[in-house]
């Protein structure tokens, strides 16, 4: 199957970008390096193409009651231009993809980002489950209409402010308005997944280029243009989820419980997977951090045991942490290993490594 | 994007380089560094191991990927660059250079021959 390429496939690689695949996506990896990107989202600003993620609408008379019965969260709470993390949970409350959902600046329209490469998914989860309860609202698949941009770092916002030509410092957290870069309408809010202060813009594809150069580093004087490689790396550091790594329908399904989310449930909703999810509010493993005191790195699928060699879990997701320069690493772990400070086992390459279990995030900025 | 390959070094498929000179010097090319990003850990053989031409001699770890290493020739490990240990970004800033592995003695002198050669191994990596 074809690759499906971002707006600025061309551009990036004329500015020397490495790709990689994500979720059916050709998208750039790095740029100038994992640690050289990172680092300048840590201490000043980074600017990320982001528009792999997904882009669902929906609107009409019942868009608040269909897209209430379809995530976790409660989005009849939102007013416009707020936005909400949630999760998309099955009947048994495991998690199918964790997204945020936007109330647009009209008041009416919800647009919600899934993961790369599950928006045809969730497109038809909201259409099916719309005509099977009778509502009436209309799901549009918008993903190749958006490009969407990750601006992230201490100095993300003053950045977006005077490429806006307007102070967009009053845009609170998970909030967001509309505002004009590069001749382009954008919508720009408050959200991100790098653990930083930060902005995202959502853009109609055709105005990519313009906003993208409005921002990035193309002629020394812009903010550094970073890839997935480091919002990896950024998103561990902060104890973010990544979809189908951290957690799996298939393969390693969990509730937002055990991962971490149930901040992001409201059981006062009806939702599919609440009654489950009612019952599973104390869960018997739990999503956890480690560093490891030894030299290594935790990689996915590796092996979590105790100070006695017993397999007790495997790392979901871990790294070399460029801020921290220690071997950081998460994964689902027994609740009575979860407390910081515990001794546990990284088995690398057949060795086991002493790590420590350690409260997420790993760094805060 | 050119990368520094150096005409006194023989190189493996799999981007080591060797350069005779007494002793094999042993390390990864520019390209495979560059390939690998940003590298974190570098496990080596100790001093005194006997390796065989084309077995792994260790693991090189960068931030998004793990890479075995093969030893270009057979032969008795006599000298690893422990600097790698405390710096193994060496590996990226002085590929043939601060970035080398390790010494071998080689057991067959022949185990040379059988490299890429620079010119061959430039095909490779265009």
């Amino acid at each position: 199957m074809a690759l499906r390429t971002p707006p600025l496939r061309e551009a990036h690689a004329e500015r020397g970008a490495k790709f990689t695949e994500f979720g059916g996506w050709d998208m750039p990896v790095e740029f100038d390096g994992i640690r050289v990107e990172h680092e300048a989202v840590r201490s000043a600003a980074g600017l990320f193409d982001v528009s792999h993620m997904g882009q669902i609408e929906v609107s009409g008379p019942d868009a608040t009651e269909l897209t209430n019965r379809l995530t976790t969260n409660d989005v009849a709470a939102l007013d416009a231009g707020d936005a909400q993390y949630a999760a998309i949970t099955d009947e048994d409350g495991n998690i199918i993809d964790d997204t945020v959902v936007y109330l647009l600046p009209d008041g009416e329209t919800y647009l919600f980002v899934p993961n790369a490469g599950g928006d045809g998914e969730m497109h038809e989860r909201w259409t099916s489950r719309r005509d099977e309860w009778g509502l009436d609202a209309v799901v549009a698949n918008a993903t190749e209409e958006y490009a969407m941009f990750a601006l992230q770092g201490p100095d993300a916002v003053a950045t977006a402010s005077e490429a806006a030509g307007t102070d967009l410092d009053d845009i609170r957290r998970f909030t967001g308005r509309d505002a004009t870069v590069a001749d382009t309408a954008c919508f720009v809010a408050r959200t991100g997944y790098t653990g930083e202060d930060g902005v995202e813009f959502l853009l109609p594809t055709d105005g990519a280029e313009a906003v993208w150069h409005a921002l990035a580093d193309t002629d020394g004087t812009g903010v550094q243009p970073c890839g997935l490689g480091a919002r990896d790396t950024l998103r561990i550091e902060a104890g973010f989820l990544l979809a189908g790594q951290d957690f799996d329908i298939e393969s390693n399904p969990r509730t937002p419980y055990e991962a971490g989310i149930g901040f992001a449930v409201d059981l006062d909703t009806e939702f599919v997977g609440r009654d489950a999810l009612a019952a599973a509010t104390d869960p018997e493993e739990t999503f956890v951090g480690f560093k490891l005191t030894e030299r290594g790195v935790p990689r996915h699928g590796y092996d979590v045991v105790d100070t006695e060699n017993r397999i007790i879990g495997e790392v979901t997701s871990g790294t070399m942490s460029p801020t921290l320069d220690e071997p950081v690493g998460m994964g689902y772990l027994p609740t009575e290993y979860a407390d910081p400070g515990t001794d546990v086992r990284v088995v690398v390459r057949g060795s086991a490594k002493n790590a420590r279990v350690h409260s997420l995030p790993f760094y805060e900025p | 994007m050119s990368f520094d390959i150096r005409d006194d070094c023989r190189y493996l498929e799999t981007h080591e380089w060797a350069r005779p000179n007494g002793a094999v010097r042993v390390g990864i090319t520019d390209f495979a560094q560059d390939e690998l990003g940003d590298v974190v850990f570098v496990e080596l053989p100790e001093v005194g191991d006997d390796l065989d031409a084309g077995a792994q001699f260790g693991v090189i770890e960068s931030i998004k990927a793990v890479s075995d290493l093969y030893a270009p020739v057979g032969g008795e490990v006599t000298a690893v660059n422990e600097e790698l240990f405390d710096a193994p970004e060496l590996v990226n800033e002085e590929p043939f250079d601060g970035g080398w592995m390790l010494e071998i003695e080689p057991g067959d002198e022949g185990d040379l021959d059988d490299l890429l050669s620079p010119e061959e191994y430039r095909e490779q990596t265009e």
